[in-house]
């Protein structure tokens, strides 16, 4: 892809206009964004954070499905903080951005289920503890 | 040099006029990224993005360090020990509060960028010293509340339950306290400094930081104050 007319080094301040976009950032154009995109993502937070107290302290929905309201609620939230604070969007100027993200969301997953998973499994396959006492010489 | 200055005028307004809420799309002039962006073949990225991007992968391997503190206190949510479960830690006035607090200090976190970026001094500080108060108040609240639990003789040495708790949620206090020093120096900074290219590029940086904090934040609040008030 040659034939690129322009000084990277001239942009070291600067947004370049036709490269990719780091999170958090908005080319020159969509300053005055920055506020409403604010405004927004304070907006549905809040309607996602009241949602999640009110649900866990009520009964307005059936008991055993509370706690899978409260993840989709927050899985929700942490959703509007990467688009309207974080500003993580789906463009081909972002694609660095989603793919580490990606990349992150993959190893938090493989700590968290994978923890789980094997102490559970430890767990169920251990000796009960009366038995594992009496074993002792 | 000339490209950066002339989309003030007709491609810009065009490109507004195409997607006035940039959804998710780059420019539409001629000169836009599509060609190659995100495919490492437009060049080398000017330096604020650079860092950005670097600070956005230290934020994750962040999160992946709060994950393995997720983690224990998913597994060590039942190891009670006979002591104080989650009903009891659970205080959830005070996480509401604490939950709306860190929310504001975010939303003027970004506002202080918007300013920022309008180059506005005066602004810009006025809002990183609400941000900064706020913080303090969130952890304030949280070292209120560990105090009053360890008056009630709960404390980290109680269970391993405790522990993953006191572990997990002081974590994130400490994360928080931090990032209110990293604030100070950066309001000292932008009133000594101004907003010298390297300046607007630590603001992205701690911007990016309080949000992934409040983020963070999202999942404590959820896990361990709302879903371990139901048991």
């Amino acid at each position: 892809m040659s034939g690129l007319e322009f000084d990277p080094d001239a942009y070291t301040g600067e947004l370049d206009q036709r490269g990719d976009l780091a999170p958090g950032d908005e080319p020159r154009e969509s300053a005055g964004h920055w506020v409403r995109n604010s405004n927004l993502g304070l907006g549905f937070s809040m309607v996602l954070t009241i949602a999640a107290f009110v649900l866990a302290q009520t009964h307005l929905i059936y008991g055993p499905a509370i706690p899978v309201a409260l993840i989709v609620l927050a899985i929700a939230q942490m959703g509007v903080h990467l688009v309207f604070f974080l500003h993580v969007t789906t463009g081909p100027d972002n694609t660095n951005n989603v793919l580490a993200l990606a990349f992150g969301i993959l190893v938090v997953f493989l700590i968290v289920a994978g923890s789980v998973w094997i102490m559970n499994s430890l767990q169920h396959n251990m000796m009960p503890m009366d038995q594992l006492i009496q074993l002792q010489p | 040099m000339s490209h950066a200055d002339l989309p003030a005028t007709v491609e810009t307004l065009r490109r507004l006029r195409e997607d006035p809420h940039r959804l998710g799309h780059g420019a539409h002039d001629r000169s836009a990224p599509a060609q190659g962006v995100g495919h490492g073949v437009t060049g080398p990225a000017s330096k604020r993005i650079i860092v950005g991007y670097g600070f956005w992968l230290f934020l994750l391997s962040d999160i992946v360090l709060f994950s393995c503190f997720f983690a224990t206190f998913a597994v060590q949510r039942h190891a009670t020990a006979g002591g104080p479960g989650p009903h009891d830690v659970v205080e959830l006035p005070r996480v509401a509060l604490e939950t709306g607090v860190l929310l504001l200090s975010s939303y003027t976190c970004g506002l202080s960028f918007a300013a920022t970026n309008a180059k506005s001094v005066l602004w810009t500080q006025v809002f990183l010293l609400i941000t900064g108060l706020l913080g303090l108040a969130f952890v304030g609240l949280e070292l209120q509340e560990f105090v009053s639990l360890a008056a009630r003789g709960i404390t980290p040495q109680r269970s391993g339950f405790l522990t993953a708790f006191f572990g997990l949620v002081g974590c994130h206090g400490l994360h928080v306290t931090l990032a209110g020093l990293w604030l100070l120096t950066m309001m000292a900074q932008v009133q000594v400094k101004g907003f010298r290219p390297e300046i607007i590029h630590r603001l992205i940086c701690f911007n990016l930081f309080w949000h992934a904090l409040d983020i963070v934040w999202i999942g404590i609040f959820t896990i361990v104050y709302l879903m371990g008030g139901l048991a």
